[in-house]
């Protein structure tokens, strides 16, 4: 058995010795430079772009402007699975060029020359004129009557309010002696800052346009390009290589379309499009940032009698994944804690910041960090115990949603505190540290999550798989779901090995997906890659071996069921002979006089199951309270992800997304300048990225309690590791000062705001 | 791919000065870590640029007849921090180097491009202040040298002549001899990372190490260029060993500086962490010097 060992990655030896080829590097040198011209302002029309200059550059070939758009084919950029339902598709409101700006960064125009430098010196030539309107930043002033509107079928730019009704919110906060603790939670715009910036080249061939992208989603963007451009989908080849780190920013439609109709502009020829980090940050996605009202209603008991969130959630100026990550975090909210009177609203609002999308987590971390610091201003107003509190509260083994019928089957939270609480030496620690005095405090605190794994009942979806049988025996796999960095090629061939039943090394992962060959799914997204690809890795294997084991029969006489494959071989169950290699076998059937045959398997499994998946952090921190500075001195993540396939793999994957979480909690923050819509900080300078010297070492622990409903016993990972690592680091620097941060991140700005606040520093002038 | 118009790569600091002279727009580049930043964000788009990284004669400490610590303006961070020299007379400047970017930019980067770039947040820049560094330039007229506070004019601006090479950094035995010294690096995070506030203290104490005899105070991104703080600094002069010298020295700092209210950090937020690194800095250097502080 492969799974649950930690083998090499399959693409181990490439990556390290700098032979993996990754979107640039396929790129020919012969392509054309398009960059794209950016809006300098926050709101408003394009009246006039003047490109008289800028053309006489030399080297320039094309200057496209927003007014050559003649047919306006709206798209939606979602990383989603299409609806045919138009009322479930995504909101289609974006062109590749646009004359209507609604943000500071917005596409107007673009080049394409024949190297970077012609292309910049045009760009900075361009003279552009524009009708401006006022803009708004703020997701609660732009809920407001008479605010500059963005879009108008969006009255009050809000893009969609769901609510949630249990019980009987009003009676229930009429019990005697119920206590009230009520805050506001607000986590920051923040970006994914993947190593690779988004990517993609664009050339035709006959009347098709290959387009080949930094996706995490291939048959997604097949589609969507066909839509922005308005031709037949099959005329549209995706192509995806290696990636550098994606996070959820390449699970949306970028500049895919734009850069394919630039290359139909130029005759077809090989048009490449390499954003630059700066324009990463302003014009691909960013988290939501989300403004979180809570009010709990709390007996003396320690338990919720009723509870109430408003969450506004600050979409930017487009849809793309829209209402769907607040909708995600607030129907969490009544799950993670269990109550039986509960009023929720959420709220997803347009304004004139750079578009949010989907981002490891998806609405998750901004949920967990108001409702785990929310616990613990509960825990506190009732003098209670951080621990006891969330053992008397969390959801408890046996509870099932009702919409996704997804089951909590063993006592996952405790199971997940208790070893967490072990690794870091909680208890010892919780008692020294309460009551310290002093300019330099230590504190530790905790905060938990829960996720999903997949998409269903939301959508139908699901995964194909293929496998071809080679002279050798060996075989190559191929899936939709794609590798993004995060190890899924090592796990689907792990996978495949175990279910047919030969060495991993003779599983030849095809790692990029090609949309004119590899199976139809729908790329990588919430943190079902091992989890919906098990499904049709299983399915398909044995789809193989059937076949194999029923030419084995025609070779060996051997009836089918007296016959397994193991290791490589065909062999005699009975009395375990081997009968036969399978390269043997595979050669015969491709070069047989009497019965020839090219053995492959294909099939298409659906998923129509989701698995829970859960665990904590826990945090130790050091606050130099005079210097406003939190150092973390130690953290654990502990998860209970079902069964691990690859447990060095999942320790990497928890080690990043803690990565992750502890710059949402401690330092990240895009900003923008209040009086121009500009954002000021987007490149890695000044946009405070956590760096190796402020990680301490990272730790992740496992509970493996098996998922009955997947196809190897696994469930999500890839995302829950950055959700609930900034709420834990917030609940330990309250622990160490007594200061709840509750506007994320905990930098040094906001410290020093609530340390002032508090008198924990003084007025030195 | 970047907008340079031309490359001349000087082989000695004659053959720069003679560049220098024939393309009078041209830039001077050393590692490059500043220069092609800025080339990159198309604030010098098509320039001529002078590279004068190849001239070794540039690179090296070593003691001048003097007695002065000579550093050449090639040195790079990483070649300051690990110097005998420098590790034995001023420990505090190998120290404060080794806070710059990361260990790529250590590496290429040289204190002569951190202080011709002329900005304030630069990390050797506050405490070559603090040592009373000299600049050496040498030009189509000869050698001059100048103290460093003369030689910054403004934000970005220092005084190198038309054609003029910054050759060395001197610090004289007078200013390091019996003077310790530490250096705080205000910034958020702790790599990769430009200061929003940095001083760097050194201090003499008297023979008995009772009182300070001498207290050099000097601050980054505390105005648009380094600069010294001459009332905290008289103020500590001849002060008892205590935490309220420490307190009232570090206080009086704020009648000196006047750092910049900006989205990188608000002024009242800078001004007091410039007085708590002052205390800290003052401490540690006061403790260097085998001083005891009474409480």
């Amino acid at each position: 058995m492969y799974a649950g060992q930690s083998v090499k990655r399959v693409d181990a030896f490439d990556k390290v010795t700098g032979r993996t080829k990754y979107t640039d590097d396929l790129c020919d040198r012969k392509a054309y430079i398009a960059r794209v011209l950016h809006s300098t302002i926050a709101n408003g029309k394009v009246l006039r772009i003047d490109t008289s200059e800028a053309e006489k550059v030399p080297g320039v070939v094309k200057i496209v402007t927003c007014f050559d758009l003649k047919e306006k084919h709206y798209y939606p950029t979602a990383g989603h699975p299409w609806s045919t339902d138009p009322s479930h598709q995504d909101v289609a409101d974006r062109l590749m060029l646009t004359e209507r700006v609604r943000f500071y960064g917005d596409d107007i125009a673009a080049v394409v020359a024949e190297d970077e430098v012609a292309a910049a010196q045009a760009l900075h030539l361009i003279r552009v004129d524009y009708e401006e309107y006022p803009f708004v930043l703020d997701v609660q002033k732009a809920m407001e009557d008479g605010a500059p509107q963005l879009h108008e079928a969006y009255p009050n730019n809000i893009l969609k309010h769901t609510q949630i009704r249990l019980g009987d919110y009003e009676k229930a906060i009429q019990e005697p002696g119920l206590i009230k603790v009520e805050g506001w939670y607000e986590t920051p715009v923040v970006q994914h800052c993947h190593i690779e910036n988004f990517i993609c080249y664009a050339e035709m061939e006959g009347n098709r346009i290959t387009v080949v992208s930094s996706t995490q989603i291939p048959h997604i963007v097949r589609r969507v390009v066909g839509q922005a451009l308005g031709i037949e989908w099959g005329r549209v080849r995706i192509v995806k290589p290696y990636l550098g780190g994606g996070f959820g920013n390449k699970q949306d439609i970028l500049y895919e379309p734009l850069c394919a109709w630039l290359s139909m502009l130029t005759g077809g020829h090989l048009v490449k499009l390499d954003v630059p980090r700066e324009e990463t940050f302003v014009c691909t996605r960013t988290r939501h940032s989300i403004r979180n009202h809570i009010i709990s209603w709390v007996r003396p008991d320690g338990t919720y009698a009723a509870r109430k969130l408003e969450a506004f959630s600050d979409q930017g100026a487009y849809a793309s994944h829209g209402h769907s990550i607040c909708a995600k975090g607030a129907g969490a909210f009544p799950q993670l804690y269990p109550c039986k009177n509960v009023e929720v609203d959420a709220y997803t609002v347009f304004t004139n910041k750079s578009v949010a999308g989907a981002m490891r987590g998806y609405g998750i971390p901004q949920a967990m960090w108001a409702v785990e610091s929310h616990t613990e201003d509960v825990v506190a107003a009732l003098g209670d115990d951080p621990l006891a509190f969330r053992r008397r509260n969390l959801m408890p083994k046996g509870y099932v949603d009702g919409f996704s019928k997804n089951e909590l089957y063993e006592d996952s939270f405790n199971q997940c505190l208790d070893k967490a609480m072990a690794a870091i030496d909680y208890e010892r620690k919780y008692k020294e540290y309460q009551n310290q005095t002093g300019d330099v405090r230590r504190g530790i605190g905790m905060a938990v999550f829960w996720y999903n794994t997949a998409v269903w009942p939301i959508s139908l979806e699901s995964s194909s798989c293929r496998m071809v049988l080679n002279q050798d025996g060996s075989f190559q796999l191929q899936v939709a779901e794609t590798e993004i960095g995060q190890g899924a090629d090592t796990a689907f061939a792990q996978m495949a090995a175990d279910v047919v039943g030969v060495p991993l090394e003779k599983v030849h992962v095809v790692s990029c997906q090609d949309t004119d060959i590899t199976p139809f799914g729908t790329g990588a997204y919430a943190s079902r890659q091992t989890y919906v690809a098990g499904f049709s890795i299983r399915q398909t294997g044995l789809l193989l071996k059937e076949r194999i084991l029923d030419y084995a029969h025609e070779l060996t006489r051997m009836p089918v069921f007296n016959l397994d494959i193991k290791n490589g071989n065909i062999v005699r169950i009975t009395d375990g002979r081997v009968l036969m290699s399978l390269g043997e076998l595979a050669t015969q059937a491709l070069y047989s006089l009497s019965d020839s045959r090219h053995i492959t398997a294909e099939s298409t499994y659906q998923i129509k199951s989701n698995a829970y998946s859960f665990g904590c952090t826990i945090a130790e921190v050091e606050v130099d309270i005079p210097m406003c500075k939190t150092k973390l001195l130690n953290v654990v993540n502990c998860h209970d992800a079902g069964k691990l396939i690859n447990p060095a793999l999942a320790e990497a994957q928890v080690h990043g997304g803690m990565s992750m979480g502890i710059g949402f909690g401690l330092s990240e923050k895009l900003i923008y300048d209040e009086k121009t819509g500009r954002p000021l900080n987007n490149n890695l300078l000044d946009y405070k990225l956590s760096t190796f010297l402020d990680h301490p070492r990272l730790m992740a622990e496992f509970v493996q309690n098996p998922e009955p409903t997947s196809a190897f016993g696994t469930k999500s990972l890839g995302e829950p590791p950055a959700c609930s690592v900034a709420p834990a680091i917030r609940n330990a620097i309250y622990h160490a000062t007594g200061v709840g941060v509750n506007n994320a991140p905990a930098d040094a700005h906001n410290l020093f705001r609530a340390f002032t606040q508090a008198g924990l520093i003084h007025d030195e002038r | 791919m970047y907008d340079i118009k031309a490359l001349y790569e000087a082989e000695s600091v004659e053959d720069a000065i003679r560049l220098l002279q024939e393309h009078p727009q041209a830039q001077i580049i050393a590692g490059g870590s500043d220069v092609l930043v800025q080339i990159r964000e198309g604030k010098r788009a098509g320039v001529e640029l002078v590279s004068i990284y190849g001239i070794d004669a540039l690179r090296g400490v070593c003691y001048d007849e003097e007695g002065a610590i000579r550093i050449g303006s090639l040195t790079s961070f990483s070649h300051i921090a690990a110097d005998p020299i420098i590790r034995e007379q001023i420990p505090v400047l190998g120290e404060a180097v080794s806070l710059v970017g990361g260990p790529q930019i250590r590496n290429i980067g040289t204190i002569g491009g951190n202080t011709c770039n002329g900005v304030t947040s630069a990390d050797s820049a506050s405490t070559l202040f603090a040592w009373d560094a000299i600049v050496e330039l040498t030009g189509p007229e000869g050698i001059r040298h100048l103290p460093i506070r003369e030689f910054y004019i403004k934000a970005g601006v220092v005084d190198l002549k038309p054609a003029e090479v910054q050759t060395a950094i001197l610090i004289p035995k007078s200013s390091y001899e019996g003077y310790f010294g530490n250096y705080i690096k205000y910034a958020m995070r702790e790599a990769m990372d430009i200061a929003n506030l940095g001083c760097s203290v050194n201090v003499a104490l008297s023979e008995d190490r009772k009182v300070i005899r001498d207290a050099r105070i000097a601050y980054g991104v505390a105005g648009p260029v380094p600069m010294r703080t001459p009332s905290a600094e008289a103020l500590a002069k001849g002060q008892e060993l205590s935490e309220e010298t420490i307190g009232k020295v570090a206080r009086a700092v704020l009648q000196d500086i006047h750092p910049r209210d900006s989205w990188r950090a608000a002024k009242a937020f800078r001004e007091h962490i410039a007085v708590e690194i002052a205390k800290r800095a003052l401490r540690q250097s006061i403790l260097l010097g085998g001083g005891v502080i009474r409480e």
